[in-house]
């Protein structure tokens, strides 16, 4: 089951939630929709689950059109960002619900019924508790409900908003691990809507990033990470460092550094931002070689990274480096300290006439190999 | 211990309980020790007589169904003013609280203007063959009119509360609407509704002032228990008004019961959260 979505367009009063949004959902795909709020990622995710639907652009699956079937027959699971649970309901009758509302022809006897919420149950981990009602259960265990309400359908295809957005961070972890394990086990194609990148980039097999209304950036999670194809994706998706290059002479420079090898651009334009990640930082460059010159301010230990805030007074700017808890010993790291630092690598986006960058041009500069001190 | 809101958990409960016995329970007791003027054998022989009966009937059973056309009223229209966005919407809403608003004996004179036979709903409904002024129908459109905005008030601020995404979670699990109004929307609202259905109920059974007017006060056909008990005040008869009075609210109390019960009962999702 392929689904295709084409040139998807929506309008809210004032603003435009999906701006000409094309994707393809694989079989058994676990897909993030990754973005701020108001990025259009809900949206597109009722879309598809026949709550909302588009202004103009087309759904299909197999061939067939999507969007021309009504929610209730679309094989979907959907898992709110707030659980939406039936709170009149106990938990088995919750489960049960999806199986209870069908047509008596299709729907199961009460003993199949009995026997799948059973199933259910001990899928989701809530044994002994189907006698309760929704409000006498923690935000996890209400989330599993949820989800063992929307498997209990036997959908094509499940639907999460936000799935782990009301829960504190320990279940959140536990929720998260959990779920990759269920789709690994069930393969069951997954949509799931998250505004947080950590969450995305450990659970999906692939990242659409969204912004104002657009895929910005599709694409497994190394991917998305290592090669950003827009300034938006790079300065989204984790930490990021900022650097205005301008051209001079020999090339593309900032303050005493300069990508080294063969510019895509050969002398094309003026001005380039280079996003360079925190842990792809060198702090101890040995003088033969260009690099900033920083005085370490502060070191905010964290766990097993710690991360530094390096002032660099040919830029006026302050870098942000991760480095390993472990080597800020070896390395003699403590504030005040003298660095010569550079990049190990960058992405670089020129800037147009107009000094905005041109997402399309981009450059991911790798450090030349060389024999490190 | 435990910190509560109110201080002083003895003073403010006593006070409470006391209020209420002042409030409540003494004029109650009162209107039963005159009760007790007339004797057994009075009270039985005043409660069995055919008249007493039919009026007792009347007041009851009118109040009662005209309780249940509020509850489906009242959530229709509850429903239109929480869910819907059109123009006049606030001026709608307050249009609700005017049977509220409005002296009773005003709504008394307006009903029999509008459904007497030269009325003008009334020239429409007569040829239909249609009487309500006069007859049990004008007594329920009266009772009808002035128990309608309990059901509203009481159901507009937890259908507000509704969530939305609840509703679209029964459409995605494949319910069709009706389903999703009968097992989700409607049992969720039942609470509500009871509460509504009893406010109205108690509002309609001692009903005067709006019913009389176009009831006609037909004696074993459109006339109602407090009109009994107004004529025996005026005939001096106070244990008879007084008797006929303990048996209006014992009747309303165990209505007002078993709605209590029903009520317990369609709630008891919210209750095991205690």
């Amino acid at each position: 089951m392929t689904l295709e979505l084409a040139h998807l367009h929506r309008r809210f009063a004032g603003f435009g939630a999906l701006d000409d949004v094309s994707l393809s959902i694989a079989p058994g795909e676990f897909l993030a929709l990754l973005g701020p709020s108001g990025s259009g990622k809900t949206t597109l995710l009722r879309i598809l689950a026949g709550l909302d639907y588009p202004d103009s652009g087309s759904v299909h699956r197999d061939g067939e059109d999507f969007l021309a079937t009504p929610a209730r027959e679309r094989r979907i699971g959907m898992v709110f960002q707030h659980y939406a649970l039936f709170r009149h309901l106990t938990v088995v009758e919750n489960i049960a619900f999806g199986l209870r509302v069908r047509p008596w022809r299709t729907r199961p006897s009460r003993a199949k019924i009995h026997e799948q919420v059973d199933r259910l149950l001990a899928r989701v981990q809530l044994e002994g508790l189907g006698g309760r009602y929704p409000a006498q259960l923690s935000g996890g265990q209400r989330q599993r409900v949820a989800l063992a309400r929307a498997l209990a359908v036997e959908p094509d295809m499940l639907l999460l908003d936000e799935p782990f957005g009301a829960l504190d961070a320990q279940v959140r972890v536990t929720l998260r691990r959990w779920l990759r394990e269920l789709h690994e086990e069930l393969q069951l194609t997954t949509v799931f809507v998250t505004h947080d990148q950590e969450e995305a980039l450990e659970l999906a097999d692939r990242v659409a990033v969204m912004n104002q209304g657009r895929i910005e950036q599709v694409g497994p999670p190394e991917q998305i990470y290592q090669q950003p194809a827009t300034p938006f994706v790079c300065e989204f998706i984790g930490k990021v460092n900022r650097v205005e290059l301008r051209r001079t002479g020999v090339g593309l420079a900032a303050g005493g550094w300069m990508p080294e090898g063969d510019e895509p651009w050969q002398g094309r334009y003026a001005k380039a931002t280079a996003y360079i990640r925190p842990e792809q930082l060198s702090l101890v460059v040995p003088p033969t070689l260009p690099a900033w010159e920083a005085r370490l301010r502060h070191v905010y230990l964290a766990g097993s990274v710690a991360h530094l805030d390096l002032y660099v007074p040919s830029l006026d700017q302050t870098l942000e480096a991760d480095v390993a808890s472990e080597d800020l010993s070896r390395l003699g790291l403590q504030a005040g300290r003298e660095l010569r630092i550079a990049p190990r690598s960058a992405v670089l986006f020129p800037h147009d006439g107009s000094g905005a960058t041109v997402d399309r041009e981009r450059w991911i500069w790798l450090e030349p190999d060389r024999v490190h001190a | 211990m435990r910190q509560r809101v109110l201080p002083g958990f003895g003073l403010s409960l006593g006070y409470a309980l006391a209020y209420l016995g002042l409030i409540v329970l003494l004029p109650m007791a009162a209107l039963a020790w005159k009760a007790t003027g007339i004797g057994l054998g009075g009270m039985l022989h005043l409660l069995s007589a055919p008249r007493t009966l039919a009026a007792l009937r009347l007041s009851v059973g009118g109040a009662l169904v005209a309780a249940l056309v509020n509850v489906v009223i009242g959530l229709l229209v509850g429903w239109v003013l929480v869910r819907y966005r059109f123009p006049g919407r606030r001026l709608f809403d307050a249009l609700v609280d005017l049977p509220f608003a409005l002296p009773t004996a005003v709504a008394g004179i307006a009903l029999p203007t509008l459904y007497a036979p030269n009325g003008w709903l009334g020239r429409w409904l007569e040829p239909l063959g249609i009487k309500v002024a006069y007859t049990p129908l004008g007594v329920l459109v009266a009772m009808v009119f002035v128990g309608f905005p309990f059901v509203v008030r009481t159901l507009q601020p937890v259908l507000a509360s509704l969530e939305r995404d609840v509703e679209e979670a029964a459409q995605s699990l494949g319910a069709r609407r009706w389903q999703t109004f009968f097992r989700v929307i409607l049992p969720m609202l039942a609470p509500t509704l009871l509460t509504g259905f009893s406010l109205a109920l108690a509002r309609a059974v001692g009903e005067y002032g709006s019913v009389i007017f176009i009831a006609g006060n037909i004696p074993m056909h459109s006339e109602i228990a407090p009109l009994l008990i107004v004529q025996k005040l005026e005939q001096f008869d106070y244990a008879g008004a007084a008797a006929l009075g303990v048996a209006l609210l014992l009747l309303s109390f165990a209505l007002l019961i078993v709605v209590a019960l029903l009520q317990r009962w369609s709630s008891r999702w919210a209750e095991a959260s205690r």
